[in-house]
């Protein structure tokens, strides 16, 4: 058991592995950032814009939550002439989470009480003004929850980039398991050791999102809403 | 010849060979319906084991939940593609990707479970064993046929997600939807543009009536208990 655990966590094999963890948290962090945009901008067009706009948002949101994400970062990846494989790939997960975001926003903006916006009106606060003074502050605070269970969801996601050679955590892995059959006589304890590895920090960094997302549901609950 | 990726001719092929389109959609739904089948029964089994006051029972369904929820499905499907011959065991790769995807979905479907049967007044219960019946007795005659219908929508979500989810067995050669056009796609003459229009339009028809209807069986849901 010593000699797999040496063979795997190399002063070589370590540092790729980490690499490539940090490449998956970057990814994750740029994906959640710029779906949260889109998704707020995809949510107001769909609840409150009834015309074209209003509508393509419908159907946009409708189309990447019917389809896979794979499909996405296949059609990105193979059919898109820009940058490199992995800001393409990047492209395709943002624009399939930020569906998934818009109608997370959404829930959040349907769930405030219309007497808010009549009472905004009545006091002379314009659309903008009522948004950002009043709807998407209380929208926040009630969306936390969702919106970290989405989180944890991306950083899985991105895990699918593996496939298209994206030296993203997994994929090291992967490359790693595949040298490792070229030096030492693998064993199903290689396999193991690496994957149980691999999964342990996935588990880690998502488990401490979904303990502060619990925390935060409770601390918000405790409030009196 | 016209080269764009939406050539006429390049639909041409895909017609010609759209038996195997039809056989990636025969597989995706064979598969779907299978892990469907496995998230079901294992997330009835642990949801039912999480509402228990058995402590030890309670820890196990916890842990499961979390370690499938936390970790990648295609992580732990190439786990199972990997891990399983290498202990001797057998299994096509259908069978790992119904394995794979139903032990993953399990996790979700055993919240949606513990959920639902929460969400049912405590004295429902206490009444039901008053009478005479057992605690799994009561569960199964009293309590979920109740809380089924709050289940409903958010199951058959989760029905959507394992749907999109089978495609992440295109990178074990699954033999589903996503891995036979990503195949289809790749050789010869690279017809990505008709290959993924037609599998995202698959995809999107076993899909949206779905979500469509979880989502009208609750807004009716919500406007009966709201009245």
């Amino acid at each position: 058991m010593l000699q797999v655990i040496k063979d795997i966590f190399t002063p070589v094999y370590l540092p790729y592995l980490l690499s490539g963890f940090w490449l998956t948290i970057k990814i994750s962090i740029t994906t959640v950032f710029c779906s949260l945009f889109i998704g707020a901008a995809l949510a107001l067009a769909r609840n409150y814009e009834p015309k074209i706009l209003g509508k393509l948002a419908s159907i946009y949101i409708e189309i990447f939550r019917n389809t896979p994400l794979i499909l996405w970062m296949m059609a990105c990846i193979f059919m898109i002439r820009y940058r490199n494989a992995q800001v393409r790939g990047t492209i395709a997960l943002i624009l399939y989470t930020s569906s998934v975001m818009a109608e997370i926003i959404r829930g959040g903006l349907n769930s405030i009480d219309s007497g808010q916006f009549e009472a905004a009106k009545s006091q002379g606060f314009n659309f903008f003004q009522t948004m950002a003074i009043i709807v998407i502050p209380q929208c926040l605070m009630r969306i936390v929850p969702s919106l970290m269970s989405q989180i944890i969801t991306t950083v899985k996601d991105t895990s699918f980039l593996a496939q298209f050679a994206i030296a993203e955590f997994f994929y090291n892995s992967k490359v790693l398991l595949n040298s490792l059959t070229k030096y030492v006589v693998l064993t199903s304890r290689h396999i193991f050791v690496l994957f149980g590895f691999v999964a342990l920090l996935y588990f880690v960094f998502n488990f401490t999102l979904s303990v502060l997302a619990r925390k935060f549901r409770e601390k918000y609950s405790a409030m009196g809403n | 010849m016209d080269m764009g990726p939406f050539a006429a001719w390049r639909w041409q092929r895909l017609f010609n060979d759209s038996n195997i389109f039809i056989l990636g959609l025969k597989n995706t739904l064979l598969i779907s319906f299978l892990a469907l089948l496995l998230a079901l029964v294992i997330g009835f089994i642990l949801g039912l084991a999480s509402t228990s006051s058995n402590k030890a029972l309670k820890g196990v369904t916890r842990a499961y939940v979390e370690f499938f929820q936390n970790t990648p499905l295609a992580v732990q499907v190439f786990f199972f593609y990997n891990a399983l011959p290498a202990l001797g065991i057998k299994f096509s790769v259908r069978a790992i990707g119904v394995l794979g995807v139903g032990l993953y979905h399990g996790a979700y479907v055993s919240e949606v479970v513990r959920a639902g049967i929460n969400s049912i007044p405590v004295g429902q219960l206490e009444a039901a064993k008053s009478q005479g019946f057992q605690t799994l007795q009561a569960l199964v005659v009293v309590i979920i046929p109740q809380a089924i219908k709050i289940m409903l929508p958010p199951l058959t979500n989760q029905a959507v997600n394992l749907i999109k989810n089978t495609s992440v067995l295109s990178t074990i050669a699954g033999g589903e939807l996503m891995y036979l056009t990503n195949k289809w796609v790749s050789s010869g003459t690279l017809n990505y543009g008709p290959g993924f229009v037609v599998a995202g339009v698959i995809y999107f028809l076993l899909c949206f009536p779905l979500a469509y209807l979880a989502r009208k069986y609750e807004e009716n849901l919500k406007a009966k208990t709201t009245r």
